[in-house]
């Protein structure tokens, strides 16, 4: 029925602040199984857009839809939070600073929403838990509390809790900008192995070379527009527009 | 007439009976503080205004008043009107209540010092508000406020011995049967005050076992 060409849509989205204008119409389509980057100077509005994915963040103007589905739309209070809980679940996001649960066991992370949701039996919650965790390659600490794993560590969970929900779509917030340097690739791994398994991503990230190593499009933002797009070897080898070079330019300086 | 400890054995049963019936009204007001303050909390924080407001005059009258004065109400007060409690229940609930409010003005402060982000990623897989906030949000204010939470336990073990004037032989009251039988003041409150120290201890000792083994957990 659904378009696969327009997997995620979003129409002219529009996002205010106060009299702050953070998103100025965006208009975005994602393929199903297609991996978008979204790279641009911080404060360009990245992770607002991400937000207003899954209405984390209202817009204030403007339409998001997944599979044919408008995530966004005009509701009665109550029927909208019950649309927008369903939505979320076939949504996986994934932030900077992980947001797993310090109460919760990796395993408990992982099966709390399913279990709760969905009503999986504790057989088939272990399962699951397993199963994901294995994939993260955090079999071995399913029973370690987030006070107990590296910030490495930490990101696998979550990437595991998210996608426990067995989402259509992943959302990824700078997810390793705020891990040292070493920690770094063994999350880009996890995010790589989802690609190979053609996930449909949208990614924000720092990383220029993960951005050209995995992703199929990159979206170069700046002050609440997309300035320009295209196929990674375009984007970061051969912009058209000067704020994108420029961007790039004192991006890779400032990386070396 | 010096000091002569040799009377207490003859009274220790009464003496002990109090002991039991003190450390059973603490422990079950106590659960009622605990599970009451977070459902004080909730109501504080999330109710609609029609519900909250009524509730704030609930909160005052047992914030702003005396304990022995709500211990008087629920007891003799509410048998006007038809509702006649056994005293003990009437302490449990007088001790409860109030120490409730106290612990729901600390869990509610957890609860907006919670971060935000937990919230984010609870709503983001797919949980209700209510989900979120029973399941992620609470049991870690929650979590954060165990030591002071404590401390309102042994604040309420010492109020315990309010309950004594309406009639329940706890503690206090049952060392003063004992004095009344046998001229004894001295003895007897030294043997209730050792009791109510020992209690105290094994409150404190529950309490850091607490502490240890949500440590890992927060
Ligand atoms: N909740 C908010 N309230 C007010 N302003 C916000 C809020 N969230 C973000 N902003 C502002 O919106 C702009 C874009 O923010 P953001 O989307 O976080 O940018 P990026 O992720 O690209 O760094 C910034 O100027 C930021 O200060
Ligand atoms: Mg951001």
């Amino acid at each position: 029925m659904t378009d696969p060409n327009h997997f995620v849509q979003i129409r002219h989205a529009q996002k205010s602040f106060g009299s702050l204008e953070v998103l100025k119409d965006i208009s975005l389509n994602v393929a199903r199984g297609q991996i978008v980057a979204i790279i641009g100077p911080s404060g360009s509005g990245k992770s607002t857009l991400l937000r207003a994915i899954n209405d984390l963040d209202a817009l204030t103007g403007g339409e998001v839809w997944l599979d044919g589905v408008q995530v966004n739309k005009s509701l009665p209070h109550r029927q909208y939070e019950k649309h927008i809980n369903e939505m979320r679940q076939q949504i996986g996001m994934v932030f900077q600073h992980f947001n797993l649960f310090p109460h919760m066991t990796a395993r408990d992370n992982v099966t709390m929403a399913p279990k709760l949701l969905k009503g999986l039996t504790n057989e088939e919650a272990d399962a699951l838990a397993k199963e994901q965790l294995e994939k993260v390659g955090m079999l071995d600490r399913i029973d370690y509390y987030p006070s107990q794993l590296s910030g490495g560590q930490k990101q696998r969970v979550a990437i595991a809790r998210a996608l426990a929900m067995k989402p259509k779509l992943m959302l990824f917030d700078e997810a390793t900008s705020a891990l040292d340097p070493e920690l770094v690739d063994e999350v880009n791994l996890v995010m790589k192995k989802l690609a190979e398994e053609h996930m449909t991503m949208i990614i924000v990230t720092h990383e220029m070379d993960f951005a050209a190593a995995v992703c199929d499009r990159v979206l170069f933002m700046d002050r609440g527009v997309v300035v320009e797009e295209g196929p990674p070897e375009v984007i970061f080898r051969n912009p058209e527009k000067d704020r994108t070079k420029e961007f790039l330019r004192k991006h890779l300086a400032g990386a070396k | 007439m010096g000091l002569d400890f040799t009377v207490i054995p003859g009274y220790l049963d009464i003496v002990l009976l109090g002991c039991l019936w003190t450390i059973g009204i603490t422990v079950a007001a106590a659960l009622l503080s605990f599970f009451g303050g977070i459902a004080f909390a909730v109501v504080a924080l999330y109710a609609p205004w029609i519900i909250r407001q009524p509730f704030r005059l609930v909160e005052w009258v047992f914030m702003g008043t005396p304990l022995l004065l709500q211990l008087f109400l629920i007891y003799f007060g509410l048998v006007q009107i038809g509702i006649d409690l056994p005293a003990f229940v009437a302490g449990i609930i007088g001790l409860g209540l109030h120490f409730a409010v106290y612990n729901s003005e600390l869990i509610q402060t957890a609860i907006l010092s919670v971060d935000k982000g937990q919230m984010e990623a609870a709503r983001t897989v797919g949980l209700s508000r209510g989900q979120a906030l029973r399941k992620v949000v609470i049991p870690q204010a929650v979590r954060d406020v165990i030591p002071p939470i404590g401390n309102n336990m042994i604040a309420l073990l010492k109020d315990s011995a309010l309950v004594s004037v309406i009639g329940v032989s706890e503690l206090t009251l049952s060392a003063q049967r004992a004095i009344g039988a046998t001229y004894r003041p001295f003895e007897f409150y030294l043997l209730a005050a050792a009791f109510y120290y020992v209690i105290n201890l094994c409150m404190e000792w529950v309490q850091r076992r607490i502490e240890r083994r949500i440590a890992i957990s927060r």
